[in-house]
Parts: structure tokens; C-alpha cells; sequence
């Protein structure tokens, strides 16, 4: 099992080993529930659905997929051997390491219906000597040819609250009595959003070559 | 919030009080060719800045007439001791003026037991 949910609580910083500052966002990841196994012959792919939260009261669909797992949130993991874990089995914080690579997603903080100096980074126009074109969008495109709009113009619209994935997240520590686990630099979302965390098993070798390489420089 | 407070709680250091107008002695322990040594920087306190863990204080001082600042943070594990030289009585939280001034008077902050200052820090042009 790979992956964990999570309450983002905050950043804060933190200082390693050499007494160097490190920014961290805090999440509480955990206790998490395995609450369905899907596998290749029944549902076509293989995975685990894992329940994280808590609510008091359950609706009567809900009682009948989770029975006694009162579990607010509910999200899927794709693992290689679904046969090895058991529906109720628990998901903790500590089968992260210090030094761990993560892929974490959540949901990004909402903008609303934004501009495009604001969504595409676009520049503005002059503030005076006349001009009106303040933060308005410029030209989109040319004329009579080619006679259409491009697919793709960046235009005004609305803007985060969407699903935002960062890959090769270093994982700082972990405090398995608290289920807490510190990640370098920021994480998508406000705090209290939930977060999923999911071991990049592909960056971990490279993580490993620099670090290595990191370890030989210091000598 | 109370999470990531008591977090922070936790990697306290046992620092001496000391505010900004102080002349203090920062040693910091510095690794130089796989050998760690303490080395010391003597000056006035200029600013604190943040709170908690995160609590910055910036010293300056004057090196051959040339206004050299450094940023530490006062619990920085990097940080062997501070001790405190001479308390100084400012009205500002923080000394930024100190950097227009040249010569003595960049380094005069009042001691503070004084009751009424004898000689005010003169402004030279």
C-alpha cells in the first residue's frame, strides 16, 4: 500500500540536521481504512478505495458500502497486488520514511471568474496618458487570415478550485503518534483541504542518485 | 493552527534576552574544510522580526568604516551563544536609520541605565 490521506493543517519551518531552515506544510495523514478492493476480474483494474475522516451519522447507501467505517471522504489508490490487503486494514503515517519521495494532489484555493493578467499571466496595459486598456485582454489574433480564433487563447474564465497534482514531494519527518507528516515546501489548497499522498515509486531512484551524489560532494 | 504552534514550541532554544539597541556577540558555529569552528560577530541589534521558531534579529556593525549587517535566527541550532556586550535604550523597534549614519555616531545607541542622556547620538551629514 502506497498511498494515504490527509487534512492539510498549515506551513510552518523546521531545521534539519545541518541547522539549515526547511519550509514545511503540516498534514495530518491518517488513520486511513481500506474500505473496497476492486480487482482486475470483477472491475476491470485493480485498486483499493480508502476511507479517511470522520462523520457522526452515515446515510442509508453509505451504511450498506462502508458498514461500520464512518468515514467522511473517500478516494482510490491503483496497486499492483490487491490480493495481499483486506478491506477494514488500517493506513498509517508511519510506512513513510524521512527522505521519501511523494506525489501529492489536492484541490487548488479558488479565484473565481479572473482575468487573464491573473490567469495567464498576460501583461497589462498602460495605467495613463490615456489610455483605457488598463487589465482589459488585448488583440486575439490576426484578421481576415486567418479569419478565426485559435484554440487555445487565453482568455478570461474561471480559475483554481481544480485538482492540482506536484510530483517528487521530499517528506521531511513524520510523527507517527500524532499521524502528522511534514512536506518540503507548499501543497495545493487551503488548510483543511483534504490531500492525497501517493509514494512516486519512479523518482525514488533518482532521489537516491542525488543524494548519493549530494553525499559525495560533502566528501 | 494549535498543532503547528506546539510544533514550533518545540524546537525552542534557551536564548538570552536581549532587545533591539543591544550590542551582542553572536557565535556561530561554522564548518570549514570538515572542521567545525566557533566564530564570533559583535554588533548592534537592529531588528527582530517573526515570532516563535521563526524569529529572526539582524546585527550590524561597522568594518573599516563599511556597514556590515547579518541576519541570524535566534534559534538556529547553528548558533552556539549570544552573549549580551551593552543594553542600549532606543525608541524604535527597529534601527534602520543607523545605516545613514557615518562614522561614531553609527554606533551610538545610549546605555540604558542612564536616567537622562548626557550627550544625544549627534546626526552628521
Amino acid at each position: 500500500m502506497d498511498g494515504i490521506l490527509g487534512k492539510k493543517i498549515g506551513m510552518t519551518q523546521v531545521f534539519d540536521e545541518a541547522g539549515n531552515v526547511v519550509p514545511v506544510t503540516v498534514v495530518e495523514a491518517g488513520p486511513c481504512v481500506i474500505t473496497q478492493i476492486k480487482t482486475a476480474a470483477k472491475e476491470g483494474y485493480a485498486a483499493v478505495q480508502v476511507g479517511f475522516g470522520q462523520v457522526k451519522e452515515l446515510n442509508k447507501p453509505m451504511k450498506g458500502h462502508l458498514k461500520e467505517a464512518k468515514v467522511r471522504h473517500l478516494r482510490e489508490f491503483w496497486v499492483a497486488k490487491p490480493e495481499e490487503l483486506k478491506i477494514g486494514q488500517e493506513i498509517k503515517v508511519d510506512m513513510f520514511n524521512p527522505g521519501d519521495v511523494v506525489t501529492i494532489s489536492g484541490t487548488s484555493i479558488g479565484k473565481g471568474f479572473a482575468g487573464t493578467i491573473k490567469r495567464h499571466h498576460h501583461h497589462r496595459g498602460p495605467m495613463s496618458h490615456g489610455s483605457k486598456s488598463h487589465r482589459i485582454t488585448g488583440s486575439i489574433g490576426a484578421g481576415t487570415t486567418p479569419g478565426r480564433v485559435f484554440k487555445g487563447r487565453g482568455m478570461a474564465g474561471h480559475m483554481g478550485a481544480a485538482k492540482v497534482t506536484q510530483k517528487n514531494v521530499r517528506v521531511v519527518s513524520i510523527d507517527a503518534a500524532k499521524n502528522l507528516i511534514l512536506l518540503s515546501g507548499a501543497v495545493p489548497g487551503k488548510s483543511g483541504n483534504l490531500i492525497s499522498i501517493l509514494r512516486t515509486a519512479a523518482a525514488q531512484p533518482a532521489a537516491a542518485k542525488k543524494e548519493e551524489k549530494q553525499a559525495e560532494q560533502a566528501k | 493552527m494549535k498543532m503547528i504552534d506546539e510544533m514550533e514550541k518545540a524546537q525552542l532554544k534557551d536564548v538570552p534576552k536581549f532587545k533591539v539597541g543591544d550590542t551582542v556577540k553572536v557565535f556561530s558555529k561554522i564548518i570549514e574544510g570538515g572542521k567545525e569552528r566557533v566564530q564570533g560577530f559583535e554588533g548592534i541589534v537592529i531588528k527582530r522580526q517573526g515570532g516563535s521558531s521563526r524569529e529572526t534579529f539582524t546585527v550590524r556593525k561597522l568594518v573599516q568604516g563599511v556597514g556590515v549587517e547579518r541576519t541570524f535566527l535566534v534559534h538556529s541550532p547553528r548558533i552556539d551563544h549570544i552573549t549580551i556586550q551593552r543594553s542600549g535604550k532606543v525608541r524604535r523597534a527597529k534601527l534602520y536609520y543607523l545605516r545613514k549614519r557615518i562614522g561614531s555616531s553609527a554606533t551610538k545607541v545610549e546605555e540604558e541605565k542612564q536616567v537622562e542622556a548626557t550627550q544625544p547620538a549627534k546626526e552628521s551629514a
